[in-house]
């Protein structure tokens, strides 16, 4: 099937974006506009590398079409700035080769969205959405709950 | 732009796109598509298709998105009934939580991030044996409301689900509705994985107590999810002990048990059978 161009509402820019309709959105992010913060990894819903934020929820961006993102908000981690979630992670050293960590960022900023008090249950719930090979997940929780408490 | 990697990311075919708007648009859309030989899909989160197709064990050449039909986003209860749409996410239930043994049964299904992907429809009509969104609705003795070539109808899911939603070609699940009776009915549930809440479920057990009669359905055990009424008489004899009532409803069981990497079959009946001493136990007194 041909190319079409869809616009795409991306880190709050409309993006007119050339795509196949049975284009991933990883693949329109990375492939078509650049935006490779957004890691591929297992391409199949597992590791949550390519976690971006639609509408304010985690997505993994490998399960999902470009078409389907048409009307819709999309966050990449090139849409944060600095951010609380991002400082923390700085400070909790919670990344080591850092390949995890945009994916991590993007589910981490989501629930601080929409459960910014969220209990252990919901934290760890949310975050095994994502895998890390490198260091352990208590960073990244401490990271999370320090923004929590507005450190 | 794309980097050498970016190849590996599409999906090895073409299709194309259609969103349509109402029932009847997507019926039609569908059986316009078949005619034209695109072998076209219903697509509702759409994770089956997109997994799967990269490793060529799903094609087609027209996706039908369901998600903008209004029936098939709802949740609502209306008079007893509870209607939820098709194309309702797994993570919108459980934020809504309209059915607490739902929820519970739901949330085990993939990962939190993928649960806000897949849907309630997907996940009953997926090709992937485990299914686990379908038990709920086998112990309720729910309604299905399907869309097809002939109109709307409304069929009872135990007779329509054998192993697999027997959907006739071009037909398209809308509405699931639930008695509220069901919903407020004392229950159990829970999964059992290989390993410690990573990976893949091994078994996952949901039961429902209604009045004296107990109600057992499982994912995992065969390729299939079930209910069966057999295993269900057995676990119902109160007057016998529990080992007991488990053990001849281990012999009612459904065949095959499966046998795979995340476990062999004695393994699964093993897990299986402390499952339905607890259960029994959980329920012993419930609803009394
Ligand atoms: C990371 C990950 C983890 C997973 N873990 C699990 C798990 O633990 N348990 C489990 O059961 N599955 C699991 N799966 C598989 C996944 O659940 C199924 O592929 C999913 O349930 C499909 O839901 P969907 O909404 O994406 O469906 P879709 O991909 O949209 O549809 C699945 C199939 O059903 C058909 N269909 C969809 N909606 C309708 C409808 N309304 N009427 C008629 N036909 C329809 C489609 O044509 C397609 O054939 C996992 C998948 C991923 C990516
Ligand atoms: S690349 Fe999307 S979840 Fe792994
Ligand atoms: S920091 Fe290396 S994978 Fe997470």
């Amino acid at each position: 099937m041909p190319l079409q161009t869809i616009t795409l509402h991306i880190n709050g820019e409309n993006r007119p974006t050339t795509v196949r309709a049975s284009d991933t959105l990883l693949y329109a992010l990375r492939g078509r506009l650049g935006l490779t913060g957004s890691k591929p990894g297992c391409l199949n819903g597992d590791c949550g590398a390519c976690t971006v934020n639609v509408d304010g929820w985690p997505m993994k961006s490998c399960l999902m079409l470009a078409v389907e993102a048409v009307g819709k908000k999309v966050t990449t981690i090139e849409g944060l700035h600095d951010s609380p979630i991002q400082q923390a992670f700085v400070k909790e050293f919670a990344f080591q080769c850092g390949y995890c960590t945009p994916g991590f960022i993007m589910n981490c900023h989501s629930l601080l969205e929409q459960h910014p008090d969220a209990d252990d249950q919901t934290i760890k719930e949310w975050l095994e959405s994502n895998i890390c090979r490198c260091t352990s997940y208590i960073e990244i929780e401490k990271a999370v709950k320090a923004v929590m408490r507005g450190e | 732009m794309a980097g050498k990697e970016d190849f590996q990311i599409v999906l090895p075919f073409d299709f194309d796109y259609y969103l349509p708007k109402n029932l009847k648009e997507a019926v039609e859309l569908y059986r316009y598509l078949d005619q034209q030989g695109k072998q076209p899909m219903f697509f509702s989160g759409g994770t089956e298709l997109i997994t799967l197709g990269r490793i060529d064990l799903a094609y087609t050449e027209a996706v039908i998105d369901i998600k903008e039909i209004a029936e098939c986003q709802m949740i609502q209860f209306s008079d007893h009934q509870l209607l939820i749409g098709s194309a309702v996410t797994l993570t919108q239930l459980e934020e809504a939580n309209p059915f607490p043994l739902l929820t519970s049964v739901s949330s085990e299904v993939a990962d939190h991030t993928a649960r806000g992907k897949i849907t309630l429809g997907g996940n009953i009509c997926a090709q992937i044996f485990y299914r686990e969104a379908v038990l709920p609705f086998l112990l309720a003795d729910s309604e299905l409301i399907i869309a097809g070539p002939e109109g709307l109808k409304t069929i009872q899911i135990n007779e329509i689900f054998q192993e697999q939603l027997r959907l006739k070609k071009g037909e398209l699940l809308v509405q699931t509705s639930t008695d509220k009776r069901f919903i407020e009915a004392p229950f159990y549930a829970v999964k059992r994985r290989q390993q410690w809440d990573t990976g893949y479920p091994l078994i996952t057990l949901a039961a429902l107590k209604m009045g004296q009669e107990l109600r057992v359905a499982i994912s995992g055990l065969c390729p299939f999810p079930f209910r069966s009424p057999e295993v269900e008489t057995y676990l119902n004899r109160w007057g016998q002990a529990a080992e007991t009532r488990v053990d001849n409803a281990l012999s009612a069981l459904p065949k095959p048990i499966l046998e795979d990497v995340e476990g062999s079959a004695d393994y699964r009946l093993f897990v299986l059978r402390h499952l339905l001493v607890d259960a029994l136990s959980a329920l012993e007194r419930a609803g009394a």
